[in-house]
């Protein structure tokens, strides 16, 4: 049977019925409840904090009772647990009280009375200065000399704006400490991120701490490394107060102090030879980090290699600093950093394209990458680039080009019509050498007396049915039942280290240490015996070497693809848009469930379409403006469409039976999509995301 | 103290009457259908029968029960009904991370139950008031359709 054929998913039943434990959902004996006195100011100096009268059984944690170090363990430390004397944004907390009635618990922290000397804050990208990260790298000549030479040069500046993860379980966790060892149980991606930043902060061993993923209501990057954060302000607290402590965010504290896509500014400068040929392109790239570095510099590292886009350019010039302000600090989110740069590079090209008096597409086809084209890091592409394929399929299924030529014709009244394409890639897994040098994923298969076997491996399902996926190549390799394969929530106690849930890896490297672990124990079955197998990471050893200081070779083994088309009705006298079709083709290697995988590309688009269209978020002063979802607004099944979907196979080598990153690409292509689409019913050029309404309007009503 | 009927069974709340009915479900009687998202009737994640109709638990007070019938998500699983969901959500991909799907499952109820034949704008409309974040709503959508396809006299 094909690998692909859908199967009901491993965690359906206890989902479906309502029994599935979520952290809100499983009670811990004694358990008490936590919550964070959060800094009002965007930056200062903590002067006093006068608590109220704490009644019995309720507590003040602070820096003073973390037992380790109060530095939260990301890629750096630098973050506190609990603010010092120094708060950096607006939401920070600072120390958390715990007692046994939750309303009791909050009244006490909105009384608690903290004064600061405020300093002078960064409140916006513009206004930053100082870096968390930088780079800069070429490829082939240097670009004075290239734009010396050019007949004409383009430049452009986009941007882009904050997009919550909008995860409908919000964060939370339970800490536990008894007998000198510390357990943290919550929503989560990487219980061993967690149990690493837990160790340093509790100043314990690996033996002595124990981290346990419960049912996680979505992530999508957001809980990447939050509940790092989270997970040690309770673990803290359970040491002080002797007394599990629960700490759940409600909405608007989630929204305006955790983790988010990073706004971004990015710059083209485009050369264009007397044939009106692109020579190079010069790219600058600034995030907005927000106060503390967090994932920061390895999202940056993510948009800078995305800058060009899916386009072979003889000279490129490529530089990008995430830039550290006042404002709250800004993580992973699906597509992690990605999203910036292709909807900038798609928007030029199509820019350029229209100055040139050329339609996007019969532009963007001159520069299309193929295997063996040079990236603009000097690794290469590969393997097969499946464009031909996808762009033939794009045609089949929406007929672009003859609605592009129907659309391009010079249309009157109130409603509109545009038709928009983006192309884009994922480079998969984790950026340069990171899996070889830091992660150096481990999994084991363990099989019991009764010949079912068990997967040991650190990643969580968070939605995005991993637990099927690998049961699937598990079964699949054994050549037994799925009934047969038994996959849990992973607590580190039981399993190994394989690395953590994200990047687009999981299915790619650590389904791939199962397939080959599933192999070894199909070689070696022992009927009716108890037997363990374990394997680990191997670097393919086709790879060009990563220098991450240069920034040169190969980021990434491989590439996935994905091509998007969005058609719609412009209102032009509301700005609002109307979807008439979507349309996605995704080279993801091989999907391992059909049904998984379109899951994925329906769930990964609507986010994308939110991003390029509604989700808008600002500050103001520091504070987030839209902290809820009545201000932030996420699509509706009544803001969209039926989507079609389709695969092109492509397998891959380096993934189980051929598979490779596919959960973040789905993301990456809508907005652009979206934004050519309004582009070409209003006739107008964009240069910012999200599109919403009232952008469009103002355009609108700009003449020209 | 408060009166209802709770999935079926009569039961009295010790609850203020303004205290939130989302608390009473899962504190009270220990049902963990519904689920906090947002806590202020945005996001649908809290969602229960009231006499037949959606409402969000979470910004419901417990007092607006009293003598009402309230149906969440651990006792609709015992129906019939619920059975036909649980295999055309399973067949449709129609659940991702979960915490939105007792919600969806409640939203799907209220509709069938006063419409056993929606259309797919019908359908749309019915989830509108429930967030799903991870499968982009075509998936739940080909679901509750499935269902009233094959629900012959279940609705």
């Amino acid at each position: 049977m094909d690998i692909s054929t859908p199967v009901v998913k491993k965690d359906h039943e206890v989902k479906m019925s309502g029994r599935a434990e979520y952290i809100a959902d499983h009670p811990f004996p004694g358990e008490i409840w936590g919550t964070m006195v959060r800094s009002t100011v965007p930056f200062g100096k903590i002067r006093s904090i006068k608590l109220p009268d704490l009644p019995e059984g309720y507590t003040a944690v602070t820096a003073d009772d973390v037992p380790g170090e109060n530095l939260l363990k990301v890629v750096t430390s630098e973050q506190p647990i609990f603010a010092g004397d120094t708060v950096r944004f607006l939401g920070e907390g600072i120390l958390m009280i715990t007692g046994p009635d939750l309303t009791e618990v909050k009244r006490l922290a909105a009384e608690t009375e903290v004064t600061y000397e405020e300093y002078e804050p960064v409140l916006s990208l513009d206004e930053a200065t100082d870096t968390c990260a930088h780079y800069h790298f070429t490829k082939g000549r240097a670009m004075d000399e290239v734009f010396a030479e050019a007949a004409e040069v383009i430049e452009e500046t986009f941007t882009t704006g904050y997009q919550e993860q909008a995860y409908l379980e919000p964060q939370g966790a339970v800490g536990v400490y008894k007998d000198g060892r510390a357990e943290i149980f919550g929503s989560m991606q990487c219980p061993y991120y967690v149990k690493n930043a837990c160790k340093q902060t509790m100043g314990l061993d690996d033996d002595h701490v124990r981290i346990v993923q419960m049912t996680t209501g979505g992530g999508f990057g957001g809980k990447e490394d939050y509940p790092s954060l989270i997970g040690c302000q309770v673990a803290v607290a359970a040491k002080k107060t002797g007394h599990p402590v629960r700490m759940i965010l409600n909405r608007r504290e989630d929204m305006a102090s955790t983790p988010k896509r990073h706004p971004s500014k990015i710059t083209y400068k485009v050369a264009l030879d007397g044939s009106k040929h692109i020579t190079g392109i010069k790219a600058d790239i600034l995030l907005d980090a927000g106060a503390y570095a967090g994932l920061s510099d390895v999202v940056l590292q993510r948009s800078l290699l995305s800058a060009i886009g899916c386009y072979n350019i003889e000279n490129t010039d490529i530089t990008g600093a995430a830039m550290l302000t006042n404002l709250v600090s800004n993580g992973a989110y699906r597509g992690f950093g990605a999203p910036q740069s292709f909807f900038a590079i798609e928007t030029m090209m199509d820019h350029i394209a229209y100055k040139l008096g050329k339609d996007p597409l019969d532009f963007k086809k001159e520069y299309f990458v193929k295997q063996g084209d040079i990236t603009c890091s000097e690794g290469v592409f590969h393997h097969h680039v499946p464009i031909p394929e996808m762009l033939e399929k794009a045609e089949e299924l929406t007929d672009y080009s003859s609605k592009y030529a129907e659309y391009k014709k010079p249309q009157t009244g109130r409603f509109r019509k545009g038709i928009g394409m983006s192309m884009v890639f994922h480079g998969c897994g984790f950026t340069g050498a990171a899996e070889k040098e830091f992660i150096k994923a481990v999994v084991k298969i363990h099989k019991y007396a009764d010949d079912t076997v068990e997967i040991l491996a650190s990643n969580s399902d968070i939605g995005q049915g991993i637990k099927t996926t690998f049961a699937k190549i598990v079964a699949e390799g054994l050549g037994i039942p799925l009934s047969d394969v038994k996959i849990e929530n992973p607590d580190t106690d039981r399993v190994p280290d394989s690395g953590p849930t994200v990047a687009s890896r999981s299915l790619m490297i650590v389904g791939k240490l199962l397939e080959r672990a599933a192999a070894r124990l199909k070689a070696e079955w022992k009927p009716g015996e108890e037997q363990e197998v374990e394997e680990h990471y191997k670097h393919p050893d086709f790879m060009l070497p990563w220098d991450g200081k240069a920034f040169h070779g190969d980021a990434y083994p491989t590439y996935s693809w994905a091509l998007n088309v969005v058609e719609l009705e412009l209102d032009t006298l509301t700005g609002q848009s109307r979807l008439l079709s979507v349309c996605g083709i995704f080279d993801v290697g091989k999907d391992i469930d059909r049904t998984i995988m379109v899951g994925q590309a329906q769930g990964g688009m609507l986010q994308g379409l939110g991003y390029g269209s509604i989700e808008n978020m600002e500050t103001k002063e520091g504070r987030v403006l839209q902290n809820s979802f009545t201000d932030y607004m996420i699509p509706t099944a009544e803001d969209t469409v039926p989507f079609q979907i389709a695969f092109i196979d492509n397998p891959y080598d380096g993934g189980p039976k051929g598979a490779k990153g596919a959960g973040e690409l789905t993301l990456v292509g809508a907005a652009p999509a979206f934004e050519a689409a309004v582009e070409q019913a209003s006739g107008k050029r964009f240069f910012s995301i999200p599109l919403t309404p009232e952008k469009v309007l103002m355009a609108l009503s700009e003449k020209g | 103290m408060i009166e209802f009927t709770l999935n079926g069974k009569a039961v009295e709340s010790q609850a203020g009457p303004t205290d939130r009915l989302l608390d009473v479900l899962r504190n009270e009687f220990g049902c963990r259908g519904p689920k906090e998202g947002c806590g202020e009737g945005e996001c649908g994640a809290c969602s229960c029968l009231v006499d037949g109709k959606l409402m969000n638990s979470c910004i419901t007070p417990a007092g607006a029960v009293a003598g009402r019938t309230v149906v969440t998500l651990d006792g609709f699983r015992d129906t019939d009904q619920y059975k036909l969901l649980d295999q055309t959500f399973a067949e449709a991909g129609a659940v991702q991370c979960g915490f939105c799907t007792p919600g969806m499952i409640m939203a799907a109820q209220a509709l069938l139950s006063k419409n056993p034949h929606p259309t797919e704008q019908e359908i749309r409309l019915a989830i509108s008031g429930n967030l799903c974040r991870c499968t982009g709503y075509n998936m739940i959508i080909n679901a509750i359709s499935l269902a009233a396809e094959r629900g012959k006299g279940l609705w």
